[in-house]
């Protein structure tokens, strides 16, 4: 698989590059939680995704590039999920979402033929789209009671501490409703995420006239595979974001984060426009070895490592 | 009170759910992507044996049970309590008839028994894995059938009946597997 993922960005001219795993600021996601270790008693964490490194690399030089590397986020265990594990991100200045979103496929593809079971075919829905086959409502539109009505009409559980946070909602019943209905053996991608759900990534006004994020993600049936974004090029705008993440951090009773000033700077500096996805290989190589569980690609999962 | 986060759920750990000890079977990190996770648990009600399913938003916090498990042997019943000692200490506890159980079925005297104690009181008795009792009735086997297998009732010394073999003959001392209440062999 990394045989064929090297060669796949060495025909299209995209550079591998390599940053630190790392770093002395990290990601302020109040879904994330970092690992922490300690040089001369400074925190120092270890990265969720390459991605500031990788933005402040586009910033200074604006090449294509690709990276394949451990990440590692705490909190993260299950049949899916290990805290350990391997993404692979890359960045393509002058892209779109929709550009990216087209060579995800295509790389997809080119595993799965190197499988004998390409190409794919992927079928595009909008977070609007899917929420609304799947549930009858229009997930921009609808507020936290509304949805706890709703639970409670289709007999979908309540989870402990799920009050009235829309965003919540959505994640919740992202999961029970409508990752469920995709074709179980199917690749999907859901785009134009609600703009509260990407820290990240640009804002534009749909069709509809609906403010959404330029954000992506691929799933295999319901199992996610990659997320993208058309990335955020504001750097006030991205400063603005993180503190208000920090703001949710603390009102969670988190420890907020410092924000990665050497990021911001490098925003200020000139990001190119461009667009980047980060994939998960641990994931990718359960579909490709026709796997159940994360543990079954892993030499030594967390419980043995 | 002690309680625990989500992040601390493992297989095993005793919890308050709605106002009863229970112990977490399976815990499942519920996650679509970026965004809010999930832990979704199985759980066995330790009062009632039940298997309930429960999910948490992460980062929330549940009470613990104040839950042990300690090696107890059995001493005699006088009818309303079942008496255990622990072999260590020679402390005594006396276990009611909801506590004990199904363990009462196979318990004479002596068995090496696991007692589980929430807040202090005993709340569940586990008996050995296999006990072993005498036959005290049985009709007699059909001579000719032994080939054939079949089974018939046989009254054991703690009053408990099992199905058996029907060369089983009364007097015999049977090995019996408590988790499943069926005859296993001759002892």
């Amino acid at each position: 698989m990394l045989q064929n993922i090297r060669a796949f960005f060495d025909v299209r001219g995209v550079l591998e590059v390599e940053t630190p795993l790392m770093s002395a600021a990290a990601t302020t996601d109040p879904h994330l939680n970092s690992f922490v270790t300690r040089y001369h008693n400074r925190p120092h964490y270890l990265n969720t995704s390459p991605e500031f490194a990788m933005k402040r690399l586009l910033a200074s030089h604006g090449q294509a590039i690709y990276q394949v590397c451990k990440s590692f986020r705490a909190d993260e265990l299950g049949p899916v999920h290990n805290p350990e594990f391997t993404l692979l991100e890359w960045y393509r200045p002058g892209f779109d979402m929709f550009q990216l979103m087209q060579e995800l496929g295509e790389l997809v593809s080119a595993l799965m033929q190197a499988q004998a079971r390409g190409p794919v075919e992927i079928v595009s829905l909008s977070y609007a789209e899917a929420f609304e086959q799947a549930t009858g409502h229009n997930p921009h539109a609808i507020s936290a009671q509304e949805w706890r009505h709703f639970a409670l009409e289709r007999g979908i559980e309540q989870p402990v501490g799920l009050e009235d946070d829309v965003d919540e909602w959505l994640d919740w019943l992202l999961t029970q409703c409508v990752l469920p209905a995709l074709d179980s053996e199917c690749f999907t991608y859901i785009y134009d995420y609600p703009a509260s759900q990407s820290a990240l990534a640009k804002c534009r006004i749909d069709e509809a006239g609906q403010t959404v994020a330029c954000r992506f993600e691929l799933f295999y049936g319901g199992l996610e595979l990659a997320n993208g974004f058309d990335e955020l090029q504001d750097s006030e705008e991205q400063r603005r974001r993180f503190t208000r993440e920090n703001q949710a951090r603390q009102a969670k009773g988190l420890q907020s984060i410092d924000i990665d000033e050497y990021f911001l700077s490098a925003l200020e500096h000139g990001l190119p426009q461009c667009s980047g996805v980060a994939v998960g290989l641990d994931r990718l190589l359960m579909l490709l070895s026709v796997s159940a569980a994360i543990e079954d690609v892993l030499a030594f999962p967390f419980s043995r490592s | 009170m002690a309680s625990y986060s989500t992040n601390e759920f493992k297989n095993g750990l005793k919890i308050m759910l709605d106002g009863d000890p229970c112990s977490i079977t399976e815990n499942i990190l519920v996650k679509p992507g970026k965004g809010q996770a999930f832990n979704r648990i199985k759980a066995k009600n330790l009062k009632t044996g039940r298997t309930l399913e429960r999910t948490f938003k992460t980062t929330e916090t549940v009470e613990a049970a104040d839950v042990e498990d300690i090696d107890v042997e059995y001493l005699y019943s006088d009818g309303e309590q079942w008496h255990f000692m622990e072999p260590t200490t020679y402390e005594q506890h006396a276990a009611d008839k909801v506590a004990v159980g199904d363990a009462a079925k196979w318990l004479k005297g002596q068995e090496a028994c696991v007692m589980t104690l929430w807040n202090g009181e005993p709340l569940s008795i586990t008996p050995p894995n296999f006990v072993e009792l005498a036959v005290t009735q049985t009709d007699p086997g059909l001579k000719g059938d032994t080939a054939q297998g079949g089974s018939k009732p046989a009254t054991l010394e703690t009053g408990t009946e099992v199905k058996v073999p029907l060369f089983i003959d009364e007097g015999d001392v049977l090995k019996i597997d408590t988790r499943t209440g069926d005859y296993v062999s001759r002892a």
